[in-house]
């Protein structure tokens, strides 16, 4: 068999693949945050609770309902949405045009209560949530046993990506959005009213973070606490990125998952420090990240 | 102080006691501090019901030690060594608590036992699992109470080496307790004839398993063990279902599994798991009893650390009574010649290292076919007897051994 540093060709191809799908998970999830400071320039610390809370939602709405998976896949995200718009409207608005700590400060606190109200109800040990039948299964690629979900995750979390990328950076309303954010005056001058589009920007990148967790559910322990270490990662796969940018994001997600997924088999103990361990050496050469612009 | 002293103070206070001593509780208070991880990972198996089953035994004890008040104070650990270090300092140097209760990652109860010392109070842990904390980290100042690594290994490891599960792949959760429960699983299986071909040290808390499970089936090893807990205990059994890692042959053996963990998991991916524990709520009518009024006042059942913690606060306070004072070590040798009589533990005995011994059960998590209702999970299969359970003392490293 082939070996590659001691490790069977086999298996490291194997733990690519699993890199490559747990770095689709991050590049949907810093692209949300991507999109809200890219455009709306709020450090979004919510974002790994309402992560949480499409998870959360997801499962709720089975338990009480019978909400099926397909059918939370839209309504959950949805759901959570709502409650970001309502965070921006009540509470982010107020310190719109402030330094960007104060929104960091807010979002953090927001994400705190949100986080200690839910540990109370549901506590810790996670809640239960099924796979979707037709997923059940897997397929025996040679080197690897592919579940079938994870196959889904991959293909489902790539085509968001690149849909919002598409939007955001090549149609009128994505044009719309970045000027809107940039001058907002100037554009309201031209009869476009830039606090709703504000307040849809920000729903939009927390159903991003909600629909993650949505796909999550099935595969993950589902609890109050699952977005608050995921966050600080995906924070670091953004500042990696370049803040703000959106292609950044998902290509930076992807190559984090690998990178993890890689010293997780060379080198276990230290997959949990390994991107931040990137972000410094990043930050130290390219401060604006790997694919920022110029300050 | 020194153990001669230590040991002289708790000789003039026996003497005193035997004499018929008046109480001598410091303040009129016994005040015990409960201290444990009341919103991360491990919440629900210890965590704020512990809180409530330390309460219970409060109340059942008749809220008043000699006519002396019985004071509680709490504090979330955070899981930390750090934090849990500056809250008992501050609880036992400015607040006089006598005794630190509950307690849960291995990594807070060996750090606080160190400051209990130095300060001459008393602790009882009942939610850590390392053997190593009345091993090499015993002290005179702490007790040890519900169950640790070294019946874990003993049962679960040996039946599943038993069962010809000769070739073991360890994931193990990387500190303190882990490595505690990874090296003595590592003695049991060598021991029964079977060999670790390897292990992989994930980080606490990891939410994704899916690459270690992947490791763990190209080692081909017969039983994949699990030296992890709470979540990440949860996280890696549905990786290892999606994985079908016991389809395609392997065994997965959970080394450490609450009542709360499987309960979360479900009869359907739970089933047929087995696992040692120190209690379970629906043994006989004793332990159903004492559950349901816990389920009154929790809405939930009891996991063996709530139930330890409520037979250890109880026999705290005999001790007390008993010994008249609410000096550290007066108390600790009390409750060492008292043998503990509960719901919890029949014969239940401290020995000279702190180690509680009782009897220990191997279960098996219900078919989801066998399962009556949500809580309804674990069939015992036999009882591991307290002799047979704990490490013997002839093995110990503790200090106070032959002393």
């Amino acid at each position: 068999m082939t070996m590659i540093f001691g490790v069977p060709l086999a298996v490291l191809s194997g733990q690519l693949l699993i890199g490559v799908i747990n770095g689709a998970f991050y590049a949907l999830l810093s692209l949300g945050l991507a999109v809200i400071f890219g455009l709306l320039k709020i450090i979004n610390f919510a974002h790994g609770a309402m992560y949480m809370l499409g998870a959360l939602v997801t499962v709720v709405l089975f338990d009480l309902m019978g909400v099926n998976y397909w059918v939370a896949l839209f309504v959950a995200p949805l759901l959570v949405g709502a409650f970001g718009i309502l965070i921006e409207y009540f509470l982010l608005r107020r310190i719109a045009g402030q330094d960007h700590i104060y929104s960091l400060l807010l979002t953090f606190g927001v994400a705190l209560i949100i986080q200690g109200v839910l540990t109370n109800i549901y506590g810790v040990s996670g809640l239960r949530y099924s796979m979707p039948d037709l997923f059940k299964g897997g397929i025996n690629l040679g080197f690897m046993f592919l579940p079938y979900y994870r196959a889904w995750v991959i293909v489902v979390a790539l085509l968001v990506c690149f849909g919002t990328w598409f939007v955001i950076e090549k149609t009128k309303l994505g044009a719309y959005l970045r000027a809107g954010t940039e001058d907002s005056q100037l554009m309201q001058g031209f009869g476009i009213n830039v606090p709703l589009l504000v307040s849809l920007t920000y729903g939009f990148g927390v159903m991003l973070a909600a629909f993650a967790g949505v796909l999550a559910a099935p595969i993950y322990s589902v609890t109050p606490v699952m977005g608050s270490n995921t966050l600080i990662v995906v924070f670091a796969v953004v500042v990696i990125g370049g803040m703000g940018s959106i292609g950044g994001a998902i290509i930076t997600g992807i190559l984090m998952g690998v990178i993890e997924g890689l010293t997780k088999t060379f080198y276990p103990p230290a997959s949990s420090a390994v991107i931040f361990l990137v972000m410094v050496v990043v930050l130290m050469f390219r401060p604006n990240g790997l694919f920022g612009k110029e300050a | 102080m020194t153990m001669m002293k230590k040991l002289l103070a708790s000789a003039v206070a026996s003497a005193l006691m035997v004499g018929g001593a008046q109480a001598d509780i410091s303040n009129n208070t016994v005040k015990i501090g409960y201290l444990a991880d009341m919103s991360g990972t491990y919440r629900d198996l210890a965590g704020p019901n512990g809180l409530k089953a330390l309460e219970m035994a409060i109340k059942d004890f008749g809220g008043k030690v000699n006519g002396a008040k019985i004071e509680v104070v709490s504090a979330d650990d955070r899981n930390s060594p750090d934090t849990s270090s500056s809250t008992v300092r501050r609880w036992v140097e400015n607040e006089d608590v006598d005794l630190v209760a509950g307690m849960v990652a291995s990594s807070v109860s060996i750090a606080v036992s160190k400051i209990l010392e130095e300060n001459d109070r008393l602790g009882i842990i009942s939610g850590s699992a390392a053997s190593s904390i009345t091993n090499e980290h015993c002290t005179p100042n702490h007790i040890h109470y519900v169950y640790d690594t070294y019946p874990l290994a003993n049962g679960t490891a040996s039946a599943v080496v038993k069962e010809g599960g000769k070739t073991w792949y360890m994931l193990t959760a990387d500190y303190a307790f882990g490595h505690a429960l990874e090296s003595d699983v590592r003695q049991v299986v060598e021991a029964n004839g079977g060999e670790v071909i390897g292990a992989v040290r994930h980080p606490f808390p990891t939410q994704d398993f899916s690459s270690f499970i992947l490791q763990a089936q190209a080692s081909g090893a017969d039983v994949v063990g699990l030296a992890n807990a709470g979540s990440d205990t949860t996280n890696a059994i549905t990786t290892a279902s999606e994985f079908g890692l016991t389809q395609s042959g392997q065994t997965l053996a959970a080394l450490l599994l609450f009542l709360t963990d499987v309960h979360a998991l479900g009869a359907e991916t739970a089933q047929g798991i087995q696992l040692t524990t120190g209690w379970y709520w629906d043994m006989n009518t004793e332990t159903r009893e004492w559950s349901d009024r816990f389920m009154e006042e929790t809405g939930v059942r009891p996991t063996m650390v709530h139930a330890g913690i409520y037979s250890s606060t109880l026999h705290y306070l005999n001790s007390v009574a008993a010994a008249g004072s609410d000096d550290a070590q007066t108390v600790r040798k009390q409750m060492m010649d008292m043998p503990i009589n509960d719901m919890f533990a029949k014969n239940g005995k401290i020995r000279v290292d702190g180690r509680m011994v009782h009897d220990m059960y191997l279960a098996e998590v219900k078919t989801p076919a066998e399962s009556k209702s949500e809580w309804d999970l674990y069939k015992i299969l036999r009882t591991i007897p307290a002799d047979e359970a704990y490490r013997p003392l002839s093995e110990s490293k503790c200090k106070l051994v032959n002393m």
